[in-house]
C-alpha cells in the first residue's frame, strides 16, 4: 500500500501519540504514572499495529494486535492487584 | 470510498494523539487515566472502521479488536483507578484562586 | 438478582455468543473448522466455570436485542460527547478542572449490571468509577461543579441516562 497525504499524517499522529506516552513513562513521576501510562500505550500500539498491518499488506498483524491488547490488559490487571496489595 | 476511511483514520488518529496529549498534560493520575481512556478507545475505534473501510475483507478481525478494545480498556482503567485509591493516593484538587472561573 | 443462578437460557446465549466469536475469528464455514468451534466453545464456557454466575444478570425477553441496540446508540453519543468534552479540556490552556471523587446509586442488583454501568461510565464525559460498592459506585468527576456535591443530583446526571437503556436487557 503506497499511503496519500491523510494516511501519512495519521500514521504520524499516532507515532506522536506513541512518544508522548512513553515520554510518560519515563518521567513517571511516581509508580501509578507510569502504570497509567504503560496502560495506555498497549492500546495505542494495538491501534498501531493494526495500521502496520494495512501498511505492509499483511493480515498477520491482526492476530499480533490482539493478543499484544490481551497481554496489555492482562499486565495491567495484574499490576493494579499488586498495588491493592497481594491477592483478593 | 478511500477518502471516507482516510477521514475516518484521521479522526481516530487525532484522538489517539489527544489522549496521550492528556495523558502528558493533566496534572495527576485520575485525570490522566481519564483523557487517557476516553480519547484513545475512541480514537482506536475510528482507526479500526477506517482501516475496514480500506480492507474489507478484514472487517472479522478488526471488529474483534473494537469489541475487546471497548471492553477492556474501561475496565483495565478502573481496576487501576480502584487499586490507586485503595493504596491512599488522593486526587488533586483545584487551586482555591482558581475555583468559580473558568 | 443478587445470587440469582442463571438458568439453562443464559447457558445458551452464552455458548452461541462463544461459538459467534469463534466464526469472526476464523471466517470460515468449512465443516471442520465448525465442529472445532462447537468444541472450544464448550470447553471455554467449563473453563470459566464459577465465574458464569455473572450471566445471571441478563434478562432474556423479546424485547432485550432492540433494547441492547438502542443502548449502543446512545453510548456512542455520549462516547463522542466525552470525547469533544476530553479534547476541549486538553488542548485549553489553563487546562479547566475540578476534579472530586463523588458517589452515586444504581439500582441495577445483579453484578453484571453494575459492571456494565461502571465500564459505561468510565468512557463517558468527565467520569471514571474508581470502585463499586454494593449498590454505591464511587466515581472521579473531572468537573463536580454543577451538583454542587448533592447525592441525587449527581446520580441524575451520571446514572440514570444509562440506567434508563440498560434495564431492557439487564438485572
Amino acid at each position: 500500500m503506497t499511503p496519500n497525504a491523510l494516511e501519512v499524517l495519521a500514521l504520524i499522529l499516532v507515532g506522536v501519540a506513541l512518544v508522548l506516552a512513553m515520554v510518560r513513562l519515563l518521567l513517571g513521576p511516581h509508580a501509578p504514572d507510569r502504570v497509567v501510562a504503560a496502560d495506555t500505550l498497549g492500546v495505542i500500539a494495538t491501534g498501531g499495529l493494526a495500521l502496520l498491518a494495512w501498511l505492509l499488506n499483511s493480515a498477520l498483524y491482526l492476530d499480533v494486535a490482539l493478543v499484544l491488547g490481551m497481554l496489555a490488559f492482562i499486565g495491567v490487571v495484574a499490576i493494579a492487584r499488586a498495588i491493592e496489595g497481594g491477592p483478593r | 470510498m478511500r477518502l471516507l476511511a482516510d477521514l475516518f483514520l484521521l479522526i481516530g488518529a487525532g484522538f489517539v494523539f489527544l489522549g496521550a496529549l492528556g495523558l502528558y498534560r493533566m496534572p495527576d493520575v485520575y485525570n490522566r487515566i481519564q483523557a487517557g481512556t476516553k480519547a484513545v478507545t475512541l480514537g482506536s475505534l475510528c482507526l479500526l472502521l477506517g482501516l475496514a473501510l480500506l480492507m474489507p475483507s478484514w472487517w472479522a478481525k478488526l471488529l474483534l479488536i473494537a469489541l475487546f478494545v471497548l471492553l477492556t480498556n474501561p475496565i483495565g482503567s478502573s481496576t487501576i483507578a480502584r487499586a490507586l485509591l485503595l493504596s491512599g493516593v488522593r486526587p488533586w484538587q483545584a487551586p482555591k484562586q482558581e475555583q468559580g472561573h473558568e | 438478582m443478587e445470587g440469582a443462578r442463571p438458568t439453562l437460557g443464559h447457558y445458551v446465549v452464552a455458548y452461541l455468543g462463544v461459538f459467534l466469536l469463534w466464526l469472526l475469528l476464523v471466517q470460515t464455514v468449512a465443516a471442520d473448522e465448525l465442529i472445532l468451534g462447537a468444541l472450544v466453545a464448550g470447553l471455554a464456557l467449563l473453563a470459566s466455570g464459577p465465574r458464569l454466575q455473572l450471566l445471571a444478570g441478563l434478562r432474556l425477553e423479546a424485547g432485550a436485542p432492540l433494547a441492547l441496540v438502542r443502548y449502543f446508540g446512545y453510548f456512542l453519543t455520549a462516547l463522542v460527547r466525552a470525547n469533544l468534552d476530553v479534547a476541549r479540556r486538553v488542548l485549553s490552556p489553563r487546562l479547566p478542572l475540578h476534579p472530586e471523587i463523588v458517589e452515586v446509586e444504581t439500582g441495577l442488583r445483579s453484578e453484571l449490571g453494575r459492571l456494565w454501568l461502571a465500564n459505561s461510565i468510565t468512557l463517558t464525559p468527565g467520569t471514571l468509577t474508581v470502585d463499586v460498592l454494593d449498590q454505591r459506585l464511587r466515581v472521579h468527576w473531572i468537573d463536580s461543579r454543577p451538583a454542587g456535591g448533592d447525592l441525587e443530583a449527581v446520580t441524575e446526571r451520571i446514572v440514570h441516562g444509562f440506567e434508563r437503556h440498560m434495564r431492557g436487557f439487564l438485572h
